[in-house]
């Protein structure tokens, strides 16, 4: 052990990352398309999520989009890239991004008095309602040297008791659903309630069955959206920090 | 290619009512009261292992997946003439959540099944069974507030621990029931279902490549090895372009490697080892970011395709890919030293958790959990797919069975993925990446090697649509094998030893 503390002191290695300034890689953004899109609608065909919709103008709903990038390769004019940021605002329907239309300015609106409460810190208890475990890898990552959320004031914590933050991934299977209620009333308050990723926001790929909801919205309110299968670290940093107006 | 022996049917107790080689499988029908003989048989003296076991409610028939290594793949299928057939578990433990699964999920009933409770539907009606045509797929059943009966341990001083579904860390949802004598485990109950999506429901005649995009999300950190079993099934050995093997190997692997950095970073965590936990964590999102890089997707989402791989390296990639590994090679050494070398760590992990060959082989342990055990089996090698025939890597097997072994057996792993990484790079020639797969039909089998040990996907089709899809996640085997593992440990060595399985919940519920 001490030799890998050798090496970090040899190094001078600073590990963890200015996450502001994190540059997205690969599909981490959103899909848009451009100028030469006519609408042909191709890529509503292909999108296995149903998220693009051509009426009116192209548009994409980031609440379903699995970012699977199944749209890029079959658009014949070559529109379609991943270069939009992924919106995390605290409206389900400003998740929906149009071509050539901006992002809303004011992305939340969060209660005074919890941003009174909360301050420059947040604890978060993270209940997985059904999620497939990509987005805990995620959220894993989250605590990793590298992102190290800590350093934000933002941590996870082992229980809804100690929580003002409740980030829950999946669609709220029908089995989860009592203990996700559980688990909010369980939260003091004021509490906040993130919804993580496409399933919880929209059900995503699973939703809508006998087993799964589609979405936490229907059973909690919902304070923060953050889109993405699953959501990148950026995004997700960027939104907490952001409702809890510190950027 | 020919994988199964005639000498297997000649050993046979009796002869099947028929049998035909379809893809080089033997399938076998055989009349329902005869299904329990011949797959005890094959499990007990061929020593097969019983891979999956499910029913096909459109035409009424159980159907078992044995492998049996020595002569390949057998199929059984049983056309039931009710509703009932002699449960195999009595003879086959193994058999015992498939014949659960089944009575819930379609209305079979397993005759004299010992256990016959409910085991994912939660407070779930007695005659709704979601796989059942009549059942409509977006129904909204009510709970029937009957509450699951626990198995109960009784006497003075006995107490009962529960926990969950929320747990304190960020980790699935399951519930864990513990009776306990002071510190020791005396028993433990597994209670799962939380996760449970209704995906083989949702599977029926969904479009092949929204399928492809459900199946990756099965089980997010294994998703290369859901894809995968998914694309082979739909391919029904079809031939796939050697570039795009060699791909898809790359891919598994990758998947492989970070997948068993978080485990090794796990159960440095869970003793509170914070050093190695954070190096590992480090070369974890090393491995992620790669990962971003190579594909697009950090947990390489998208990367394999019906008939092919969907995302090609490029020789910059394939430098980096290569650069990456040395140096993954190179950092790894001084974790694993660190670990090895620590006394008070190995004072935490060894003799914990055992599990035993013998428990290990009843209850159909696989993959890093039944090498650990010393139960020499890997789908990679045994029954080889896509490049792996090509690849020279070693299957590391330990006997203790405990959660150093599993540790080690995941270290070496890693080793051999990335010799096995860097021995596809240099195979990589120029060459197609996707070939024209015609539309499925009948009876198409995935065979993977998932991270955490063979996964299996049964797929029926019918012009071109699915109409019955089974999934079977490796943990959905070894869930079962960690109750065992864990009984006279005491309880805060649990979530040492559940790191050291790391099983999906999400993959076992569907």
């Amino acid at each position: 052990m001490l030799d890998i503390f050798e090496r970090r002191v040899r190094d001078k290695r600073v590990v963890t990352e200015q996450l502001t300034l994190l540059q997205q890689a690969g599909r981490t953004r959103a899909p848009m398309a451009d100028h030469h899109c006519d609408l042909c609608g191709e890529c509503v065909a292909a999108c296995p999520a149903s998220a693009i919709s051509i009426e009116g103008d192209w548009s994409v709903d980031t609440g379903k989009c699995l970012f699977c990038g199944d749209c890029v390769p079959v658009c014949p004019r070559d529109a379609i890239s991943f270069s939009a940021e992924v919106p995390a605002v605290s409206q389900r329907s400003s998740l929906v991004l149009r071509r050539n239309v901006p992002l809303p300015e004011l992305k939340f609106q969060l209660r005074e008095e919890a941003r009174k409460v909360l301050g420059r810190s947040l604890n978060i208890r993270e209940v997985d309602a059904g999620s497939c475990n990509g987005c805990e890898v995620e959220v894993n990552s989250l605590s990793n040297p590298i992102y190290d959320l800590e350093r934000f004031g933002i941590k996870f914590v082992a229980s809804p008791r100690h929580a003002d933050m409740l980030l829950v991934t999946g669609p709220v299977t029908r089995n989860m659903l009592p203990a996700l209620l559980k688990t909010y009333r369980a939260t003091p308050e004021p509490r906040l309630v993130a919804a993580m990723g496409a399933c919880a926001i929209s059900g995503g790929p699973f939703g809508g069955t006998y087993a799964t909801g589609s979405g936490v919205a229907e059973a909690l309110p919902v304070d923060i959206f953050i889109p993405g299968c699953p959501p990148h670290q950026r995004t997700v940093v960027l939104a907490l920090l952001e409702a809890l107006g510190r950027l | 290619m020919r994988y199964y022996n005639v000498e297997l049917l000649d050993s046979l107790p009796f002869p099947p009512f028929g049998y035909e080689e379809r893809n080089g499988r033997l399938h076998l029908s055989v009349p329902d009261d005869l299904l329990r003989p011949l797959v005890s048989h094959l499990v007990r003296k061929e020593e097969g292992e019983l891979s999956s076991l499910y029913h096909v409610p459109g035409e009424n028939k159980v159907m078992a997946l044995v492998l049996v290594p020595r002569h390949g793949i057998v199929v059984l299928e049983s056309v039931l003439e009710g509703e009932g057939y002699p449960s195999l578990t009595p003879e086959v433990p193994a058999a015992n959540w498939y014949e659960r699964e089944m009575m819930e999920m379609s209305g079979v009933v397993p005759l004299d099944h010992p256990d016959p409770r409910p085991l994912h539907l939660h407070e779930w009606p007695r005659r709704a069974h979601p796989l059942s045509p009549s059942f409509d797929k977006a129904a909204k059943v009510p709970f029937t507030g009957e509450p699951h009966h626990y198995r109960k341990v009784e006497g003075e001083g006995i107490l009962e621990v529960p926990v969950g579904p929320v747990h304190a860390g960020v980790i699935e949802p399951g519930h864990f029931r513990f009776s306990t004598a002071g510190e020791p485990i005396l028993n433990l109950e597994v209670r799962l279902g939380y996760v449970h999506r209704g995906v083989e429901r949702s599977l029926e005649g969904c479009p092949l490549n929204r399928a492809l995009r459900l199946v990756e999300r099965i089980s997010g950190d294994n998703g290369v090895a859901h894809a995968l079993a998914f694309c082979q099934a739909v391919e029904m050995a079809n031939p796939v372009p050697e570039r795009a093997q060699l791909l898809r190997c790359i891919y598994a692997e990758m998947e492989r490697i970070y997948d068993h950095l978080g485990d090794i970073g796990g159960m440095a965590t869970d003793v509170a080892f914070a050093v190695p936990a954070a190096e590992a964590s480090a070369l974890r999102e090393r491995m992620l970011r790669l990962n971003a890089r190579l594909t697009g997707h950090r947990l390489l989402w998208g990367a394999v395709a019906i008939g092919g791989a969907a995302r090609d390296l490029d020789q910059e990639q394939r430098d980096l890919l290569e650069g990456a590994m040395v140096e993954l090679g190179l950092a790894f050494e001084p974790l694993v030293d660190s670990l090895k070398g620590a006394p008070s760590f190995l004072d935490r992990v060894e003799t914990t958790g055992v599990l035993s060959l013998p428990m290990a082989k009843d209850l159909r342990a696989t993959g890093p959990v039944a090498r650990a055990s010393g139960w020499d089996r890997d789908t990679r090698r045994d029954f080889a797919y896509g490049a792996y025939g090509r690849l020279g890597f070693l299957v590391p097997v330990r006997r203790e069975g405990d959660v150093l072994a599993r540790l080690t057996v995941k270290v070496e792993e890693v080793r051999e993925s990335i010799s096995m990484v860097k021995q596809c790079l240099d195979h990589l020639r120029e060459g197609e990446l996707r070939s024209e797969v015609p539309a499925p039909e009948g009876f198409g089998l995935g065979l993977v090697e998932a991270p955490r040990g063979e996964l299996a996907h049964c797929a029926h089709f019918k012009e071109g649509k699915i109409v019955r899809y089974k999934v079977r996640d490796p943990s959905f085997c070894n869930w079962p094998t960690m109750e065992r593992a864990v009984l006279g440990n005491i309880v805060p060595d649990f979530p040492l030893i559940n790191k050291s399985y790391n099983l999906s919940y999400a993959g076992n519920d569907l």
